[in-house]
């Protein structure tokens, strides 16, 4: 059994960020396809506010970890629990109405859709109006988008991105895509944010630009993250806790000095340059 | 101007508007296409189905009367009142979405993640079952359709062309409210698929699947949706048909003008449907009334089929489909 945190308390970290409750929780996951295993046995937590990252070597399984946890892929084995409850078998729609937002490691946006109409499909969970009410009353249909408008607006103001607001998506170069698939997923307001590597391919400023957009939107936003990433000083900068993934097991948690310090990391991970 | 222009000019019109029925069946094609990468060639029979089903309503025909006389030996064939048109129309886009649900669930849930051919090769037994299926409740005789659209020729304009230019042009007025509905209904859909949450959704999935599911959109209802807009697009379709040459087998068949029109306008462009439609259908006239009576005639037969396939070779994504570039 892990230490049940009590609801009402919180950490503090140094930087005066609060900690919460557990978020979510994964217990014994295991998934396979066909004979490959590509998570064993895993159990880890997420708590409220914090930022959690997943790390591990070239095919550790952190993306099916991710997946396992958005609904795309459906473990064989283990639990899931959010906000205090098993969640039952979910579809991917199904989750991402729940407040669990995401984006992909190999970017999946809507190629033919400007930027701004990309970030706007973040918000179809939280519009409310249906098709019949669309049809007769045109004008609450209306201040409705213009109020999902200016939610959306102010996302892309913070992620710098005023100046391609109605380009095409398929036109924009890689790192500029990753930024407004970030802002896609923000604008869903999720509880829980979870970006698969969202800073591969990028050079340095974007990254760090990348860096900053995510410590301040858990910073301004409260919002819980999870996120995969292979540049381990962006990792140890960013997270509060680190899961170390490789060959489908868990071999490390815990705080980045931790991880760090582990010897079973540093023989597995750290010590030989997967890339 | 000598009256053979004016002729020729009359016969592009009708053309136009005979086109207007392909871009209709051709626009069904396109909706389900782009939503969810399916050739449903059951859209002709959606349209056949779709315009039975609405005669039989107006007519109060009981449906399976031949299957309940055989098997019980009575003689229902009606129920002795008639429908109004407008609630009969209603009653059958009703039907038309009850279609869909029941295509998604038992169809299409079950194919999911399957090759196109395997989806097509469904699509196919669909148009089967679905022509027999209509026949067996509202019975295969050809019947005439009237919802009231006004029919003949439009004695206003015959009487004003012939005013102004010396020629009266002999339009149809069914024509006329074919080419004002079908402009209407393009509209709608517009502004459906650019405005509404749903329509927005709709696109997403048109899109790229994976990105749709992870902003919350189910694809169940999405393929529900679709396939209920192109049963009611179909609706329409079958209405302006039926009305002008009656419900018969037959009408199941402008599907396969719809092809040639998808080839043209770019299977994934609603534009492109309706472009490509009026195209063929004014270049085939045209192409009778000139070129015709040089190879004894009958040039409509296969006209479209022949500029189809000259698009493919230069064009082969049609007028208004995404180039398709394969990455290497
Ligand atoms: N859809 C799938 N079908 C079959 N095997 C899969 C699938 N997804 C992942 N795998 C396998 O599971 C293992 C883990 O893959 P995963 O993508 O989770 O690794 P990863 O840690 O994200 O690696 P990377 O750093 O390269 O992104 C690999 O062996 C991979 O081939
Ligand atoms: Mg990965």
């Amino acid at each position: 059994m892990n230490a049940q945190i009590p609801l009402s308390s919180y950490t503090m970290t140094a930087d005066g960020r609060k900690i919460g409750a557990v978020l979510m929780e994964m217990k014994n996951i295991t998934l396979r396809f066909g004979g490959v295993k590509a998570i064993t046995d895993i159990s880890f937590d997420i708590r409220e506010g914090e930022i959690r990252s997943i790390i591990g070597p070239n095919g550790a399984g952190k993306s099916s970890m991710l997946n396992v946890i958005s609904g795309f892929y459906v473990p064989q084995e283990g639990e899931v629990w959010f906000r205090g409850a098993r969640r039952p078998q979910m579809k991917p729609y199904e989750v991402a109405r729940q407040g669990i937002a995401r984006t992909f490691q190999n970017i999946a946006l809507f190629d033919g859709m400007s930027v701004l109409d990309n970030i706007m499909t973040g918000r179809l969970t939280l519009m409310k109006t249906g098709l019949l009410a669309q049809s007769f009353w045109w004008g609450s249909a209306e201040r409705e988008e213009t109020a999902h408008r200016e939610k959306v607006e102010k996302i892309i103001d913070f992620l710098e991105i005023q100046a391609i607001r109605k380009t095409p998506v398929g036109r924009l170069p890689y790192g500029l895509k990753k930024r407004v698939e970030l802002a896609r997923a923000l604008a869903a307001e999720p509880k829980l944010l979870l970006l698969d590597e969202p800073m591969a391919g990028m050079n340095v400023e974007e990254k760090e630009d990348m860096c900053r957009f995510i410590l301040d939107v858990n910073d301004e936003f409260g919002t819980t993250i999870a996120l995969i990433e292979h540049d381990m000083g962006v990792v140890m900068d960013l997270s509060d806790r680190v899961v170390v993934m490789d060959y489908g097991k868990k071999i490390g948690d815990g705080t980045p000095d931790e991880v760090r310090n582990n010897q079973a990391v540093i023989d597995a991970y750290l010590g030989v340059s997967h890339e | 101007m000598p009256e053979t222009v004016f002729y020729a000019l009359e016969v592009m019109l009708n053309g136009l508007m005979a086109g207007i029925m392909y871009a209709l069946v051709a626009l069904g094609f396109v909706l389900i296409f782009k939503a969810s990468g399916i050739f449903n060639y059951a859209q002709g029979v959606l349209a056949l189905f779709a315009a039975l089903t609405l005669v039989g309503i107006m007519e109060g025909q009981v449906p399976f009367a031949h299957l309940i006389n055989a098997i019980f030996g009575t003689s229902f064939h009606t129920f002795g009142f008639k429908v109004p048109a407008l609630v009969a129309i209603l009653i059958t886009a009703a039907i038309m979405t009850l279609l869909a649900v029941l295509v998604e669930r038992y169809i299409l849930k079950h194919l999911v993640n399957q090759e196109p051919i395997i989806l097509f090769m469904a699509t196919i037994g669909l148009a089967y079952f679905l022509e027999g299926f209509g026949d067996v409740m509202w019975g295969s005789d050809l019947k005439s359709l009237d919802v009231g659209l006004p029919k003949g020729i439009d004695e206003t304009i015959e009487s004003l062309t012939s005013d102004w230019f010396g020629y009266g042009f002999f339009i149809d007025r069914l024509d006329i409210v074919a080419a004002i509905v079908a402009a209407l209904l393009v509209a709608a859909l517009t502004l459906f698929s650019q405005y509404s949450k749903q329509g927005r959704a709709l696109r997403a999935v048109a899109d790229d699947h994976q990105a749709a599911l992870s902003v919350g959109i189910s694809l169940r209802f999405i393929w529900v949706l679709v396939w209920s807009i192109a049963g009611i697009v179909a609706l329409v379709a079958g209405i302006m048909w039926g009305s002008k040459s009656g419900v018969q087998f037959s009408l199941s068949l402008i599907a396969l003008k719809a092809l040639p029109v998808l080839m043209l306008g770019g299977f994934t462009s609603i534009p492109g449907a309706i472009v490509g439609g009026l195209i063929i259908g004014m270049g085939e006239k045209l192409f009778e009334f000139l070129i015709g009576p040089l190879v004894g005639g009958a040039t409509e037969n296969w006209f479209a089929y022949v500029l189809a396939l000259v698009f493919l070779v230069f064009r082969p994504q049609g007028l208004f489909g995404e180039r398709i570039i394969e990455r290497v």
